[in-house]
Parts: structure tokens; C-alpha cells; sequence
């Protein structure tokens, strides 16, 4: 059996980053994930904010990651190569009751080491943002307050580590890990067994099912749902910064975020729930969401939303990340990773790698990779840019994806590249194929076609995101 | 930069009708930029028949329609390009459009037709709460990849909607093996043609559930069923009605929308009712030079009107082109009680050609009632209708005298008088 | 013995509303706005009729799939059985508009035939 020197489990923003920043160092690193594609958990499905840092209790793990994490972006989305814009936030108190909270916030911000924060007036919110309701008397205006495409930084992360040496094994679900002599075996569904020197553990809302296995230290992950709905490109200008309403002891409350393709994200509420597999949305939560978000921008328009989903939280009851080695040798956990975790994610990585790597006595690289560039991403070109890449690639000049101006060339692309798409979604999260206002019922069709082309299967064998997700039950005529 | 006389963006039906009438009226230089890799548009997918009864006399399935026009565009040797996407319009009739094989081009058009089509209404537009699985398909998608791919999107089949698309898709599913298990319709009333409800639901069995809807959907991978209740008289679904239906797929013909993301950038005004440009009896937009016609300006029941349409917008267009200054002033065409929208909205006036062709969607189902036209607030023209349904398209012509009175006008309007 | 039926003609879009009366051997239709809807009526009450279309594979075509239909409206009761034939029948490029793809399907005298032009690959 193969000794590997780390398993990671979870291939989420934070197993993506993690193995990156481990993948600095000489060592056998795989990376497990039990879907069809990686960062198909939370990391998926949530706001997409890179948060200031006024909201977790100074002191704690999330205060402090928060804070170094946010500082990271701008470096990581140029190296990386993913969407990244900062475009400031505002939190805004509709009565005396929650302006006092906003006050709260400022006072923890300043302590944590927020840069820039002010609280301004209602009417000096209103000239920022103008469709701001009337209602909003005074507003914390968090300057170092950002948006990211939480699922394109994970497959930057995740590509790099695989241009760097990371193995990645998909459908590959952990049922069982086992303390050995010299690590710990980790046993997967269907049989196979994997060893490692190191497990890492980032498997999400699963965290605390795995850990607790070994560990004496038990802690509870309850998945906490949350609900959102996405609006028409069209009616990006609602707002350019992030609204958030004053948080409540369920998380930081529903907002009103652009996300950085121009979408319009409204959500999410926090629900608590039995089952960490249960995706769906709910009449009432989109209700909620919907009536609670008309109270910052109270022109928000029915018409406007065109999908809604769900995203599922790691709620740790401890109410702070649970980073570190454990009290079994060759367990590692980075568990309770819910907001702002994706904000803290780069830093987490960094600090976990280092400490992982003097524990095993790794040596560094001398070639590591540090640059990825993703795939050239032709919506976004210059009419120049657009030209050239044609000429170099006709397959550039044949739209597939006509909301979103996606091109054949762009989809082979995703799909041929290490870890590239294997499924619909995976073709959805790589190049935005499927997520404009018709959804995918023009280019499904097409999609498939080159899906099959690429992958070698016939068209009864493409799934929308792995398992028995097939589209389509068979031929005509059988 | 190019410079092109007549550029139509879309080679269905639309497209298709359009460079042939302009063909005909004298234009010579026509150029139309299709997407897709062979002509005929939506008509290449639709292999059931019930086209053509009015354009030709006989009834023809959609590719029979389509092959029609396509000769006709084979023996004028008019121009036209595959696989080609617009990327962009601009209210000077600069086009941006990219292919295989030329790259990326950009033309200055003396006209533009816009002949796009129209799109589905997804799930997402109409809000249904639950999970995501796969087995959930517009109708016209599942349309697509059973007729055109050969392949079946399901065996246990829900529909939402009872429109056209719908209806054919239900037969259509059932002759592939499929199981109908419902046609759920949000209305009390059908959109679709009464012959579609015989030949596509009665025929087979389909229940057809009136005033009702679904309200979620179950199943993690693949769909295993769905959620259906009744609704009140104010289209909210009444819980206690809910009832589940077991399912692997759902269809959804809950609405077609004009496809105008290019009108938008070029700063065409559209019709927050049709969703198409807002246009005058030329079928010319507030973008002088641009014209619209078929489904892109209003979603159509019958695609001969279709064809008509775009053969009149056609022959404006090639009237533009040799005489841009006789499309000026335009005076409003008032949709009133009863009637939804009527295209055009506007009147210009210039018009050589009669009659003067109105068509127009009432908003509910009325018996034994008058389509009037008021100019002043006196009656000038009316039309008796045995019955009338949101679902099929009105179509009038005006004689020259009627419309000599609506031009020295201030007040024309368009109402239903009820049925006595 | 009287046996009155309602029925939506479906000869052509309007859809009347017919009602057809059968009185021993005697059948009036009314209801109807022209001649085609009459025989509808008499011929739905006595042997309804349907046209059938469907679509069959197409070996070395250009496309995959080639829509056909039946030349002329076929006894309801033989919609199913024409489409078990239709399961079994491929066709090879290139196919022309009208093409005769199944002759005589189920002894009706009625052909099933191509409704588009398919080019070889």
C-alpha cells in the first residue's frame, strides 16, 4: 500500500487552498472529495464575500483569520487568476435599535483591526448606493469589503496544487478513517483503503462525522441552510457595494450583493436542519429572503430573478473555526469553517501548510508554479482580444452559450484541462455555460454533444453533477 | 468598415419570410446571420404538422414549412450565414457578429430586421421552490433533444403548462414510450389551440389539471417526483391541496419571452407587455432602420402570421432604404378594456399598402363579444367574435377609410364590448 | 336510439365546437363554420382518423434524425402499431423532402414519408 504523506478530505476552498500552499513542499499530497467534480459543498453555494472583519468576536479564529485573509485577495486573485473586486459594503440600520448594533460593529471592527470603517448618515448612504430604502437612518460603510467567485477560487487553488504535484480523486467518499502504526488509514465507500502519514480534514459539514471517529475531542457540526435567489445580469445597477442588514445570532442576516459576474445575489436566511445532504429551497425561506431583502432596496423586482438555490453551512457549536492537530497523531482538522470562511480561507491555508510542513519536515520546492491562468474567458475580451483568439482558435468564433457568450473553444478548454469538467455543472462553474437568464434551455443540447465528443461517452452517460444525475434515459426508439 | 443595405438576424421562419419579400420588393444586397448550423430556426424541431393552413393552403409539418421558404431563399441565391452569433447592435446599425470562419467582423447595416425569436421561461424565472435535480427541461429543449438528438429526456413525465409547446411535447413523450402522468395549468384556461388539448391530451388520456401548479419538486440526483396543489382565484396555491406525483422528469411550457438582449444594447424601446419593440404598423422601431418581426417582437400562435409579419416589416425596410424620410411622425394605438397588446402600438401613417393589418391578444376568454376601435371616443370599426381566448392571436385589417380617421386623430384605442 | 357527442374540431386552428347527433342511422353535425368540419365531425363519431408524425435515424447523414409522417390521416387505432414499425426502421443519406420511407404502412395504403431533406455526411 501506498503511504501517501497527506490525504486531504475535501476538495472546498479550504482543501483546494490548503493543498496549494502544501504543494510549496516536497510530498505526496491527494486530495479526496466524494462528488463528480471539487467544491461541489458549500463552497459553492454562498454569498461570494470577502468580508471587512467587523462582525467575529475579537480574539477569536475568525477574527484573526478574517482579517490576514482579507488583506490576501488581492495578491491571490491576480496569481491565481480568479474574479476578485472590492467593492466595499455597507450594513444599514432601519431603526434606533439596530443602529446600535451598528455601533457594536464599528467598536469590534476598530479592535480587530478593520481599516476605514465609518458610520455614515442614511442620506450619505443613499448618495452611494440610491436605491438604498428611505428608510435606512444611518449606515457602517466597510471600505475593505469585497465580492469573489467563491467556486472559480476554488478551482484556481485546486488546479495550481495539481500543476504542483496534487493528486485529486473524485467520487471518492470517506466512510471510515482508521488510526494505523504510522498514520491513518482512511477507508473509502465501495472497499478501497488509502494510507497517509497525515489526514487533513476539510470535509465541511461532514467534518465533525469523521473526526469523531478517532478523536476524543468531539465537536458538532449542525448544517445550517441557507436560501438565496439570483437576479438577471440586467439589473446589476440595483447596488455596487454590498448591503448587509444588522446580523442576528444566526449569522450576518440576508443581503444584497453583486456578484462579480454581475448578477445580483439576494440571501441568504439560516435555517437549521436535520439533513447535511438537503439542497433544496424552500416557498417560505425564498418568501423570507425575498420581503427581508426589500427592506434595504425596496425597488427590487419580482421579474428580476431568474434561479434560486441553497447553500449549506458548517455551523460548529463552538462558534469559531477548530484548526489544528488532534489528539490522535496523524489527525489534522480544519472544521466549523462557516463565515466568514471563505475570507479566511487564503490565510488559513497559508498558516495550516507551514505548520504541517515543519511537523512533517517537508522541504520546500525549488520549481514551484505560483502563477495559474485560467481559461481565457472570451465574454470578457476586447473586441481585439476577441478577434485574435478567433484567428488563433476558430473554435472561439462558434457561441455555444448565447446568455452568457460562451464559446465551443472556451467549453474544450474546461473540459481538457487537469481537472477539468466532467459534468454539466462542472461546465456551468467553469465557464458560466447554463447560468444566464435561459438557464441552459438553449445550449443543453449543444453541451451535451461536445460533452460526449470529449469524454468518449454516449450522450446517456452525461450527468448534470455526477452519480445518477443523467439528463437524458436513453435513445429514441428503444 | 463594411457597409451591407439589409442585414436580418435570425434565419427561422422570421428571417427566412423577410429575405424573401425583400428580395421580391427589389433589395438586392440582403445578408442573414443564422446561429444555428442549418436554416429554418425553431421550425427544424417542431416535426409535428398544423403550418401553413393559411400561407399555403395546406397543412405542413414545421420542416415542411421551413423547406418552403428555404428554397425560395436557395433560388433568389440570397446570402446567408451559418453558425454566426450577433454579438452586438448599436442604435446606428453597427453589427458585431462572430463565426468560424471569418472571425470577428463587424458590418454597417442600412437596415436591420431583427428576426430572433424567442426564448423559454425557465424554472428559475417562475420561482419554484425544492431541490435541483436533473429531469427538468423547458419543453421546448426536451423538444430539441428528442426530435433533433434522438434521445428521451424521461419516462415518467409531469408538465407544467398547458401551452402549445406543452401539449405537442405531451404526445410527443407519450409516442417515444413516455408515461404522461399530468399537464398542470396555472389558468383555468388553456393558452394552447383547442386541436392541440384533442389530438395531444384527450387523445391519450393526459389528465389536464386547470387552476393548478407545482409547487416543489423532490428528488437529489435525478427527479423522483413532484408537488402538485390547486390555486385560488388570486393564483396562490392552496397547501392543503397538495398532492404528490411520482416522476422522473418535469417539462416546463410556462411561457416564451422575446429574445431582445440585442434590441436593448441598440436602445430599441420595448413593451413591457409584449416583451418585443415597441413598432408602427412598418414594423419599425424607435431605432430608425431597425425593424422587428415574428416572435422576437411578439410571442405568435400560427406561423403564417408570422411569415406575413416579416414580409411586411420586410418591404418597409426595402422602403426605408430608398427613402429614409417617410417614417416620421407615429401617433399611439391604445390597447383598452379586454385587449392585452396589440402590435403595432404605433401609427405612422405612410403606409401605400393596404389594408392596414392589426394583431392583437385579449386578456381573458370572451363569448359573443365586439373587438371595437374608438378614435375620438366614437366607434369606427367593429368586429363581432363568436369566442375569443388570450391563446389565439386576433388578427384585423383596416381599410384605407378607417384609417385616414385614425391618423387625424388624438384618441385611437382599441376595447372588447362584451357580448349582450 | 339518440346519442348526442361534443366534440372541438380539429381540421384547422378556429377549433369549433361541434356537437354531433346520431339518431339510427341519421348523423348531423352542427356547430361547424365550413364543409371540412362537418366530415371531421361525421368521420371522429363514425372512424376518427390522425396524421402521425415521428422521426427515424439517419445512417451517414448529416444529421442525426430524419422528421417524417404519415402521407395521409390513418385509423386512430393504428398510431401505436405504426409507431412500433417506426422503432425498427433506419434510413440512409441522403433523404429528400418526400421520400417515401415505409410503403403501405399497415396495409392502409397510406406511406410513411420524409418531411426533410438529410445530406449525406
Amino acid at each position: 500500500m501506498i503511504m501517501q504523506d497527506v490525504i486531504i478530505i475535501g476538495s472546498g476552498i479550504i482543501g483546494s487552498a490548503v493543498a496549494r500552499e502544501l504543494s510549496r513542499y516536497q510530498a505526496d499530497i491527494l486530495v479526496l472529495d466524494k462528488e463528480n467534480d471539487i467544491a461541489c459543498g458549500t463552497t459553492k453555494a454562498n454569498s461570494g464575500i470577502v468580508h471587512a472583519g467587523y462582525d467575529p468576536k475579537p480574539g477569536s479564529l475568525k477574527a484573526k483569520y478574517n482579517i490576514l485573509g482579507n488583506k490576501m485577495f488581492d495578491e491571490f486573485a491576480k496569481e491565481l487568476d480568479f474574479p476578485f473586486k472590492r467593492n466595499g459594503a455597507l450594513v444599514l440600520a432601519l431603526d434606533k435599535d439596530s443602529e446600535a448594533i451598528l455601533k457594536e460593529l464599528y467598536e469590534k471592527g476598530v479592535k480587530n483591526g478593520v481599516e476605514g470603517l465609518e458610520i455614515i448618515s442614511g442620506d450619505e448612504a443613499r448618495e452611494m448606493e440610491p436605491n438604498i430604502s428611505p428608510n435606512v437612518t444611518e449606515a457602517l460603510y466597510a471600505p475593505t469589503a469585497a465580492t469573489v467567485s467563491p467556486y472559480e477560487m476554488s478551482i484556481a487553488y485546486a488546479e495550481n496544487a495539481a500543476t504542483n504535484g496534487v493528486k485529486f480523486r473524485l467520487n471518492a467518499e470517506v466512510e471510515r478513517l482508521e488510526k494505523t502504526e504510522n498514520g491513518i488509514r482512511v477507508c473509502l465507500k465501495g472497499g478501497e483503503t488509502l494510507e497517509a502519514k497525515l489526514v487533513i480534514n476539510c470535509a465541511g459539514v461532514f467534518a465533525d462525522d469523521l473526526s469523531n471517529q478517532l478523536s476524543e475531542r468531539k465537536f458538532s457540526i449542525v448544517p445550517r441552510r441557507g436560501e438565496y435567489l439570483l437576479l438577471d445580469k440586467i439589473y446589476t445597477n440595483y447596488t455596487k457595494m454590498t448591503l448587509f442588514q444588522t446580523p442576528t445570532k444566526m449569522g450576518k442576516g440576508v443581503l444584497v450583493t453583486p456578484a462579480t459576474h454581475g448578477n445580483i445575489i439576494v440571501g441568504p436566511n439560516a435555517q437549521d436542519i436535520d439533513d447535511k445532504s438537503d439542497l433544496s429551497t424552500t416557498i417560505s425561506g425564498l418568501k423570507e429572503v425575498w420581503e427581508k431583502a426589500k427592506r434595504t432596496l425596496p425597488s427590487l423586482n419580482q421579474k428580476a430573478i431568474i434561479t434560486n438555490f441553497t447553500g449549506i453551512r458548517a455551523h460548529s457549536l463552538e462558534d469559531d473555526f477548530i484548526i489544528g492537530f488532534t489528539d490522535v497523531k496523524g489527525l489534522y482538522n480544519v472544521a466549523g469553517i462557516e463565515s466568514p470562511g471563505l475570507t479566511a480561507a487564503p490565510a488559513i491555508a497559508v498558516d495550516v501548510a507551514k505548520e504541517v510542513a515543519a511537523a512533517m519536515n517537508f522541504k520546500e520546492k525549488e520549481n514551484f508554479i505560483k502563477e495559474r491562468k485560467a481559461i481565457p474567458h472570451f465574454a470578457g475580451m476586447s473586441e481585439v482580444e476577441k478577434a485574435a483568439i478567433i484567428k488563433e482558435n476558430p473554435l472561439y468564433g462558434k457561441i455555444v452559450c448565447r446568455c452568457e457568450v460562451v464559446p465551443e473553444g472556451e467549453i474544450r478548454e474546461a473540459i481538457r484541462r487537469p481537472l477539468g469538467a466532467r459534468d454539466l455543472d462542472a461546465l456551468k462553474r467553469r465557464t458560466r455555460v447554463g447560468m444566464g437568464r435561459c438557464q441552459g434551455g438553449f445550449c443543453l443540447p449543444r453541451l451535451m454533444e461536445i460533452l460526449s465528443e470529449e469524454l468518449n461517452v454516449d450522450y446517456t452517460e452525461i450527468t448534470k453533477s455526477g452519480r445518477n444525475s443523467k439528463i437524458v434515459v436513453g435513445k429514441v426508439k428503444e | 468598415m463594411k457597409e451591407r443595405r439589409l442585414v436580418i438576424i435570425g434565419g427561422g421562419p422570421a428571417g427566412l419570410a423577410a429575405a424573401v419579400a425583400a428580395y421580391d420588393e427589389g433589395e438586392r444586397d440582403i445578408l442573414i446571420l443564422e446561429r444555428e448550423n442549418e436554416l429554418g430556426g425553431i421550425l427544424n424541431q417542431c416535426i409535428h404538422n398544423g403550418f401553413g393552413l393559411h400561407r399555403f393552403k395546406e397543412e405542413l409539418t414545421g420542416p415542411e414549412y421551413a423547406d418552403r421558404y428555404i428554397q425560395e431563399v436557395f433560388k433568389r441565391n440570397i446570402e446567408y450565414r451559418l453558425q454566426t452569433m450577433v454579438l452586438n447592435i448599436t442604435s446606428d446599425r453597427v453589427i458585431d457578429y462572430v463565426n468560424e470562419t471569418e472571425g470577428y467582423t463587424k458590418i454597417k447595416a442600412g437596415a436591420i430586421i431583427l428576426a430572433c425569436g424567442c426564448r423559454e421561461r425557465p424554472r428559475g424565472a417562475i420561482n419554484i421552490a425544492g431541490t435541483r435535480p436533473a429531469g427538468i427541461f423547458s419543453a421546448g429543449t426536451a423538444q430539441r433533444l428528442v426530435n433533433i438528438d434522438g434521445y428521451l429526456p424521461g419516462k415518467e413525465v409531469v408538465i407544467l403548462g398547458s401551452g402549445d409547446i406543452g401539449l405537442i411535447m405531451a404526445r410527443r413523450m407519450t409516442y417515444e414510450g413516455a408515461k404522461v402522468k399530468a399537464v398542470v395549468e396555472l389558468m383555468p384556461y388553456s393558452s394552447g389551440l383547442n386541436r392541440n388539448i384533442v389530438q395531444c391530451l384527450e387523445d391519450y388520456d393526459i389528465p389536464l389539471l386547470f387552476s393548478h401548479t407545482v409547487i416543489d419538486i423532490k428528488g437529489s440526483d435525478r427527479v423522483t417526483g413532484v408537488v402538485i396543489a390547486e390555486v385560488d382565484s388570486s393564483l396562490r396555491p392552496i397547501p392543503e391541496t397538495a398532492k404528490e406525483y411520482s416522476c422522473d422528469t418535469l417539462l416546463l411550457s410556462v411561457g416564451l419571452i422575446p429574445e431582445n438582449e440585442l434590441a436593448r444594447n441598440a436602445e430599441v424601446e420595448l413593451s413591457a407587455v409584449t416583451g418585443g419593440a415597441v413598432v408602427d404598423e412598418n414594423m419599425m422601431t424607435s431605432v430608425k432602420g431597425v425593424f422587428a418581426a415574428g416572435n422576437v417582437l411578439h410571442v405568435h400562435d400560427l406561423v403564417d402570421y408570422v411569415s406575413e409579419e416579416s414580409a411586411h416589416a420586410a418591404r418597409s425596410a426595402v422602403k426605408y432604404l430608398n427613402d429614409v424620410n417617410q417614417f416620421e411622425e407615429k401617433i399611439a394605438i391604445k390597447s383598452g378594456n379586454g385587449i392585452r397588446y396589440t402590435v403595432p402600438q404605433l401609427l405612422n401613417g405612410n403606409a401605400d399598402y393596404q389594408p392596414l393589418n392589426i394583431r392583437m391578444r385579449v386578456d381573458n376568454v370572451y363569448r359573443n363579444a365586439r373587438i371595437v376601435l374608438k378614435v375620438n371616443d366614437e366607434v369606427i370599426y367593429s368586429r363581432k367574435r363568436q369566442i375569443m381566448t388570450p391563446g389565439e392571436m386576433e388578427s384585423l385589417n383596416l381599410a384605407d377609410e378607417i384609417v385616414e380617421k385614425m391618423k387625424n386623430s388624438k384618441n385611437v384605442v382599441f376595447e372588447v364590448e362584451a357580448g349582450k | 336510439m339518440k346519442e348526442v357527442r361534443e366534440m372541438i374540431c380539429i381540421s384547422c386552428p378556429l377549433g369549433c365546437r361541434l356537437t354531433i347527433e346520431k339518431d339510427g342511422d341519421n348523423l348531423k353535425v352542427s356547430g361547424n363554420l365550413c364543409k371540412r368540419g362537418e366530415k371531421y365531425g361525421i368521420e371522429e363519431f363514425t372512424a376518427p382518423k390522425r396524421l402521425v408524425t415521428s422521426i427515424v435515424p439517419v445512417k451517414d447523414g448529416k444529421i442525426r434524425m430524419v422528421s417524417v409522417k404519415t402521407s395521409d390521416t390513418i385509423p386512430k387505432e393504428l398510431i401505436f402499431p405504426t409507431l412500433e414499425i417506426l422503432k425498427t426502421t433506419i434510413v440512409e443519406a441522403p433523404v429528400k423532402i418526400g421520400d417515401v420511407i415505409v410503403k403501405n404502412v399497415l396495409d392502409t395504403g397510406i406511406d410513411i414519408i420524409a418531411t426533410k431533406s438529410v445530406n449525406k455526411i
